[in-house]
This record gives structure tokens, sequence and C-alpha cells, in this order.
């Protein structure tokens, strides 16, 4: 039997998985509740301040494979839990998940890399 | 000890005679230390003869005696009334074609078995004069959960996955093809992986892991297929970027 070309999806899944649970609960803790919040001062997130941050390479680099790898694991996971739930059409469910994926991986390099 | 009388409610189907299958109420007087398997050989002795189901160590050690009760699967020498409420229901494994009242069709599970290889299949053949394959604890520790199994196909009862994919080879197969890759004595995993890493193996799984949870010798069949699709993943890769590894 032909072994399964899946490791692709689930190998973005699972980095992903690991990424988004370790990183994006403090990046929702920042962005989302300390700096609204004022905790980091008032201009902590402006644009004079983090631009420069942010658009160092390593920085991009980093934020690139966090934005990128927690995007294939959520269309990897929406895929996997309509089948779950009982939706068929696996075949285009995962067509339209990892194509809305990868064009989200190509805007993210573009607003990367533009900067 | 004290008796307490239990409404067993057992589906019931003779596919010779019967078009669908149907719930037959027994009213059976039980000990309180009873579990739902000694109720149901007492309606077999002393209610009526005709009802079958498949039992024999009743002790949780041959796994034969596997069953839905009130919807979960499990083995109903493992039941103890005393866990469950004056009217229990009774059915065949979920998932399995019924080959008569509670017992069920296992051809299929048998063949996907067979198909992963779940025996040792040494690295090199040495002879007996030579002695033995030595091993130590902390290899024998590696695997030694997965020899647990005991084939009962509750995993396969419970699993989601299996319930919609029946080509799924399933969560008890999956697991002892992975005892086997794991055994310092084995050289036989790159011929598991032509069924284990194939669409109908690992990558059926959505990792529920339901199969883990009714698991009546705590085998942990959804780690072993994670396991197994980490190990599956670095194969792919590897098979790709470094080509000439592949033999």
């Amino acid at each position: 039997m032909a072994k399964s070309n899946k490791p692709i999806v689930w190998g973005l899944f699972a980095a992903g998985g690991t990424v988004s649970a370790f990183v994006l609960p403090a990046l929702i803790f920042v962005t989302g509740l300390a700096v609204p919040l004022g905790i980091f001062g008032d201009d902590a997130l402006s644009h004079e301040r983090i631009y420069p941050f942010v658009s160092h390479w390593f920085v991009s680099l980093v934020l690139f494979g966090v934005i990128v790898l927690s995007i294939w694991h959520a269309a990897h996971r929406i895929r996997i839990t309509l089948h779950d739930f009982g939706m068929r059409g696996d075949g285009m469910i995962g067509t339209v998940a990892y194509f809305a994926a990868g064009m989200f991986t190509l805007g993210t390099f573009f607003a990367l890399s533009g900067m | 000890m004290s008796l307490r009388q239990i409404e067993l409610e057992v589906l019931r189907y003779d596919p010779e005679q019967d078009d669908e299958p149907r719930f037959q109420k027994y009213s059976v007087p039980c000990q309180e230390e009873w579990v739902v398997l000694d109720a149901l050989n007492y309606v077999k002795d002393n209610l009526d003869g005709s009802l079958s189901y498949r039992w024999s160590c009743h002790m949780a050690v041959c796994g034969s005696c596997g069953m839905m009760i009130d919807g979960e699967p499990t083995l109903s020498c493992k039941a103890f009334l005393r866990d469950y409420g004056s009217k229990i229901r009774v059915e065949p494994l979920a998932n399995f074609p019924i080959e008569r009242d509670l017992v069920v069709v296992l051809d299929d599970f048998m063949s996907k078995l067979k198909r992963v290889k779940p025996y040792l299949i040494p690295k090199q053949h040495k002879p007996i004069a030579d002695g033995e394959y030595r091993q130590t604890p902390r290899q024998l520790k590696l695997y030694k959960q997965y020899t647990l199994c005991i084939n009962c196909t509750l995993c396969y009862a419970a699993c989601p996955q299996f319930a919609l994919i029946p080509d799924f080879i399933g969560p008890a197969a999956l697991a002892l093809a992975h005892r086997y890759n794991l055994d310092s004595r084995d050289g036989g995993r790159a011929e598991r992986q032509e069924e284990v890493a194939s669409h109908e193996g690992i990558w059926e799984c959505s990792f529920v892991g339901a199969c883990s949870e009714v698991c009546p010798k705590s085998v942990d069949p959804a780690g072993a297929i994670q396991q197994m699709k980490i190990a599956s993943t670095v194969d792919w890769y590897l098979e790709r970027l470094m080509p000439w590894r592949n033999k």
C-alpha cells in the first residue's frame, strides 16, 4: 500500500500546535490585555517604537514562523474538526483550508519582507 | 451479601430469524458484588438459554467479553453492578457487524491485525547456539505498556474515526505495530510502515483519544499513533531530502 503524503500537512500542523500552545497565549496576553490596559506604558506598541524591532530580519523570521505555523495548524484543525462533526467532502474542505493557509502564508511573507 | 434486582435490557439479534435487532428485558436477582457478566450468566443459566455472548476468563485477561454497557464499550467482567443503576442496557460492541445477540464478527479486525505484522521480525537471524537476544530493563520499558493489549476491540467500538471509515486499521492493531517497532530485538519497522504509514493507517486517526479512555488494560493507543505520526513525518522528509539514505 502506498505511503501517505499526509506528513506534509501534519508536520506543519504538529509544529504549529506546539508553537501556538507555547507562544500564542503570551502574545495574546501582551497584545490583547497588557498593552490595552497600559501595563507596559501608553506607547508600548506605538508604530515608532515597534517598527524598528519588527523589521529586524531575525524578528521578522520569528514572526513569520509563529504566524505561518499557527495558520497551518488552524487550517488542519478546522479540516479535522469539520470531519469529526460529521461533515463529508474531506478532500474539498482540505483543499479550501490549505488554500486559505497558503494565501495567508504568502500575505505574511510579503507583509514582513516589505518592511 | 445483599440481593439486588437489576433490569437488564439486552440487545437480541438472530440474523436467520430476525429482520432487525430488538431489546429484551430480563429481571435478574443479583448479588451486590456481581459484575454484568455474572448477571448475563444468570440469565443464560436460569432465564433464557438462547442468549449468546462471548466470555472466558472472567478476570479481564482474555478480552472476549467486551460489550456496550449503558452505551460505553466495557469488559462485562470488569463492569461492577454497584457502579450502575437498577436498569442496565447491554448491547454488542459498536462499529462491528452482529453475529448473533452480543457476539460480533471480528474477521475484519483479525485481518487488519495480521497486516501490521504484530510479531518479532529479528534484525538478523542468529542460530540458537549463539544464545538469546538480550534486552535491558530500559529497552523493555519502552514498549511494555503496549504488550498489555488483549485484543478486546473496545477501542474500535469507541473510535469515531473507525465508525466513519471502516478501512481504518484502527487503534489496537496500530498500537501493536508500535509495540514491535519499539522492541530493540526487532528489525521489521520498514515492512510495517507499508501499512502503518498508509492513508488507512495512522493518518486516518484524528486524535480523538477515546481508544485510550476505554482501554481496560491502560494501553495508550492514541499516544502510540501520535508517536508513529511523528516518526513517519520524519521518515517522509528524510526520504525526500536525503534520498541516498533510502535502500
